[in-house]
């Protein structure tokens, strides 16, 4: 007889749905989320260094927002669109991680 | 001096250097769980078989007060030894003299041991402890990694090249292990990474700690940096000797034949497979049934586990195996394991081992992370490697052969010299459920009861389809086999192939996706 198996689950592939393990690299995947334009994120973790602009305040497409030092480089972090910033979730001085929501903005230049 | 008086002299010479960092620093090695560098190869090399050059070699660093400094064998030991009679050259980092860092002589002397192994065309054993580039050296240091690592270049795929990682092995250091075939990994002793985690910590504010960061497991499990991983150094020396075994000495050679043995499994192979095609068998038992006595040597056993390679024998000779493993994740190709494989597959290429393909997998792994992380170009070393083998190559396919999959598990295209199916075998180019979907869509969703309808089409073309004998019927496949006659056709096949020769086209070297 064919052994028996503990930690099977059912895996789908096309359309067929398979009797098998995972591997911890499978189960810490990181699930896909669609980038959302709104959401400036630190591409790199680091120290914020200066913050140039302030909740509300209206920005122009190539303004600075702030600083990002990393690496021992002083990272630039400039408005992607005209618009305004919706919140600042960082302060001065603050270590993030990457892929850390440090800026919210709004697009208004449509 | 009198002849006696000179050979008392060489005696307490030896003595003194062979003491290497003095007890103080041995009694540290200890605490820390580690053997000493001598003691290391003792117990990988044949009893009193080795033999050390440049026992009496100085440094020559004059700055920083290094030139009131006695670094005895400027921290590394070299030499030639044999194990199981197979002769091997070795070095090994000794921690206990500046933490074995290395400096220029230091250097010289694994460079000095690379270029006779190449030479002497035996393989190479490089035991790693060592704290990493000698500072007071500056670029001296640096320029004996460069080096090193040109060596591990030039060497591969002449001689096979063997890492242990015993100790810390950081920064550019790491590089010579993975420019070689085989590294071995213990637990709390291995310690492996480019940047450490106070750097890691200064610099981006990431709490780690060393092991979850370098450490053994992380290496034989996530990172797939090491080949084998031991719980002890006695056992990772075993594992190692067990490597040599099963390896030639150098790429004109074939491995070291054995005595044929019948394997050890007594049952019939069949009952290993469960009749239901989506429940999984661990493939391992399939590879232990047919190979000499039943002793299969995984390699890589932790990382990407769902592709399963490793070293047997078949009628004494060894074989390396390449196979899906139904038990993980479906055996699925993803980017992991296509470059497991395809390592694997040109390892065995350049030094004249055969390749046995055992094929049950459902294709490629669905997902943006797949996508986003290159499984076009993995996927492709894996049709690179086997395209590009002269080595006998024998498939044998035991169930699902879908799609890419097929094709790129070395199947008859990609220039299989003998390819099998067992009458289980559902070659095709995709799933019978997926391709009834597709073909049958019109049928199946004008029909009363479309879900009826879909089951009768998806019979249909199982009964049809999903079955070796329509590959079989244009000669891709040589031959459908029963399960039972597996280990008489790969001997058989092993056998013919005897004397294979392919030629061609000229070429500087092909350019592999790696």
């Amino acid at each position: 007889m064919a052994k028996k198996f503990d930690d099977l689950v059912d895996f789908p592939i096309l359309s067929m749905k398979y009797k098998t393990r995972l591997t911890k690299k499978f189960k810490n995947r990181k699930k896909y989320e669609e980038p959302n334009p709104n959401n400036i994120l630190s591409y790199i973790p680091g120290t914020i260094v200066d913050i140039f602009v302030r909740k509300g305040k209206k920005v122009k497409k190539g303004d600075p927002l702030l600083i990002l030092e990393a690496m021992k480089m002083r990272n630039q972090i400039v408005m992607p669109f005209d618009g305004k910033i919706v919140a600042i979730h960082v302060k001065k001085g603050d270590k993030i991680p990457k892929n850390f929501l440090m800026i919210e903005v709004e697009n208004t230049g449509k | 001096m009198s002849l006696k008086k000179s050979i008392l002299d060489l005696r307490k010479r030896r003595e003194k250097v062979q003491k290497g960092g003095g007890e103080k620093a041995i009694e540290k090695q200890v605490a820390m769980g580690k053997m000493t560098a001598r003691e290391r190869i003792q117990a990988l090399c044949d009893k009193d078989s080795f033999t050390e050059y440049d026992l009496f070699v100085e440094h020559e660093a004059r700055d920083f007060g290094m030139d009131k400094k006695e670094l005895h064998g400027d921290g590394v030991i070299i030499g030639t030894g044999t194990i199981y009679g197979s002769p091997v050259c070795v070095f090994a980092q000794d921690f206990t003299v500046a933490g074995g860092s290395l400096g220029l002589m230091h250097a010289r002397k694994i460079t000095k041991i690379m270029d006779h192994a190449i030479k002497m065309r035996v393989p190479l054993i490089g035991i790693n402890d060592s704290g990493g580039a000698r500072i007071q050296e500056g670029v001296n240091s640096l320029a004996g990694y460069g080096e090193i690592f040109y060596r591990n270049t030039i060497a591969s795929g002449v001689i096979p090249q063997i890492s242990v990682i015993l100790g810390p092995c950081a920064g550019g250091a790491v590089y010579s292990p993975a420019l070689t075939d085989f590294v071995f990994v213990v637990e709390n002793i291995t310690k492996m990474f480019i940047t450490g985690p106070s750097v890691i910590k200064t610099v981006l504010g990431e709490d780690i700690s060393m092991e979850d960061l370098g450490g053994a497991r992380v290496h034989a499990e996530t990172t797939g940096n090491a080949h084998f991983y031991a719980k002890s150094e006695k056992e990772c020396f075993d594992q190692i000797k067990k490597l040599i075994t099963f390896i030639p000495w150098n790429n004109e050679q074939k491995a070291r034949a054995f005595p044929p043995k019948p394997p050890k499994f007594k049952g019939k192979i069949e009952n290993l497979i469960p009749s239901d095609p989506r429940q999984p068998y661990d493939i391992r038992d399939i590879i232990r049934a047919v190979v000499d006595d039943s002793d299969f040597f995984e390699v890589q056993e932790l990382w990407a586990a769902n592709m399963v390679i490793g070293f047997g024998r078949l009628n004494g000779e060894t074989v390396g195996f390449v196979a899906n493993q139904p038990l993980v994740l479906a055996g699925v190709l993803d980017v992991d394991s296509s470059d497991k494989a395809a390592r694997f597959i040109r390892f065995c290429d350049a030094f004249n081992i055969p390749i046995v393909t055992f094929e049950d997998m459902p294709g490629y792994l669905p997902g943006v992370d797949q996508e986003h992380a290159g499984v076009i170009r993995h996927g492709a070393k894996v049709l690179y490697a086997y395209s590009e083998a002269t080595v006998p190559k024998i498939t044998v396919i035991l169930r699902k052969a879908y799609g890419g999959g097929y094709i790129a598990m070395n199947s008859r295209h990609l220039g299989a010299d003998f390819m099998m199916a067992w009458p289980t075998a559902e070659i095709a180019v995709m799933g019978p459920e997926g391709a009834a979907n597709i073909i049958f869509k019109k049928e199946i969703e004008s029909s009363d009861n479309p879900e009826e309808m879909r089951k009768k089409k998806v019979e249909e073309y199982k009964e049809k389809f999903a079955n070796p004998y329509v590959a079989a019927a244009k000669g891709y496949i040589d031959a459908v086999i029963e399960p039972s006659e597996t280990r008489k056709f790969l001997l058989h096949a092993i056998e013919v192939s005897e004397n294979k020769k392919v030629s061609q086209p000229e070429k500087k070297h092909g350019i592999p996706p790696f």
